[in-house]
């Protein structure tokens, strides 16, 4: 399909970035944490893809391609608002995260996300999580990429994308295991931003 | 070797990616076999996974797709493709 993009059949590019829309706006949205800005940043990352078609190379994957496009787009746009923003997290220090301790947990069934509090609850948790995790996590669990993938699109070691990975899955544990025990399925509490 | 909690919570990861050694499986296994708080940390964390990863967590803004088109469209018109060979 890129040959008959490239070739001049321009109108296949609609068809060939199907497949993508989903995960470059979750990409945009995980690091902006606006959906009118992701969805902007979205539409300019299949823009510039579009652009710079003619450079994509074979070897790389094009959903990994893609994903580049929309992590430098979206990094972009939160140095302009932000151009102090470091967030850089040392992976090789020792400082493991410390899950909640729960006893008596019972599994809180899918059923749950029906309910818009559940979804806020989980949504918050991610977007709370610092930038350098929520990439890894988005990656790797929400958007199923692997090890490799994860790791050529932030451009970081497999080492550092597991760390992370399993440091994001513990902070989001320490969080929202015991919010979501509360919550579900007896508990009706009503939150003041609804 | 015998771990205490610690050591099982970083091994939480490797346990559910199926990443860890045979022995280190072995020895969280046996850890959690009697550890409640353990048991429940690997059994919240993994169904923690499982709802994060359910794509009603986060929805496309209605008309995402269509809008998103649109653009694509009108950008299409205005913009030539850059030549493959081209320097950038
Ligand atoms: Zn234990």
């Amino acid at each position: 399909m890129i040959e008959k993009v490239l070739g001049g059949q321009t109108e296949t590019f609609h068809e060939l970035i199907r497949p993508y829309e989903r995960s470059v706006y979750m990409m945009t949205l995980s690091l902006l944490r606006n959906e009118a800005e992701a969805e902007d940043a979205a539409q300019e990352t299949f823009i510039k893809a579009y652009r710079a078609l003619g450079r994509f190379r074979a070897e790389a994957r094009f959903s990994t391609w893609l994903i580049s496009i929309a992590l430098n787009e979206a990094r972009a746009r939160l140095r302009r608002k932000q151009p102090a923003l470091t967030d850089s997290i040392d992976d090789t220090s020792e400082g493991s995260v410390t899950p909640a301790q729960l006893t008596d947990w019972r599994e809180i069934p899918s059923a749950s996300l029906e309910r818009q509090e559940v979804r806020t609850l989980i949504r918050r948790a991610l977007a709370e999580l610092p930038l350098a995790y929520r990439e890894v996590f988005v990656l790797r669990e929400l958007e199923e990429r692997n090890v490799q993938e994860t790791a050529d699109a932030l451009g970081i070691t497999i080492a550092s994308v597991k760390m992370r990975l399993h440091r994001a899955r513990l902070m989001l544990q320490k969080q929202l295991a015991p919010q979501l025990k509360s919550v579900v399925p007896t508990s009706r509490r009503r939150f003041p931003w609804f | 070797m015998v771990l205490n909690c610690r050591h099982v919570w970083d091994y939480i990861s490797g346990y559910l990616d199926n990443t860890l050694d045979a022995q280190t499986r072995a020895d969280v296994e046996k850890h959690l076999e009697h550890c409640e708080i353990c048991s429940a940390v690997l059994d919240s964390t993994r169904n923690i996974l499982i709802l994060t990863a359910d794509d009603r967590v986060f929805e496309l803004p209605v008309g995402y797709s269509e809008r998103l088109h649109a653009r694509l469209a009108q950008a299409m018109l205005e913009i030539p493709l850059d030549e493959p060979e081209s320097s950038a």
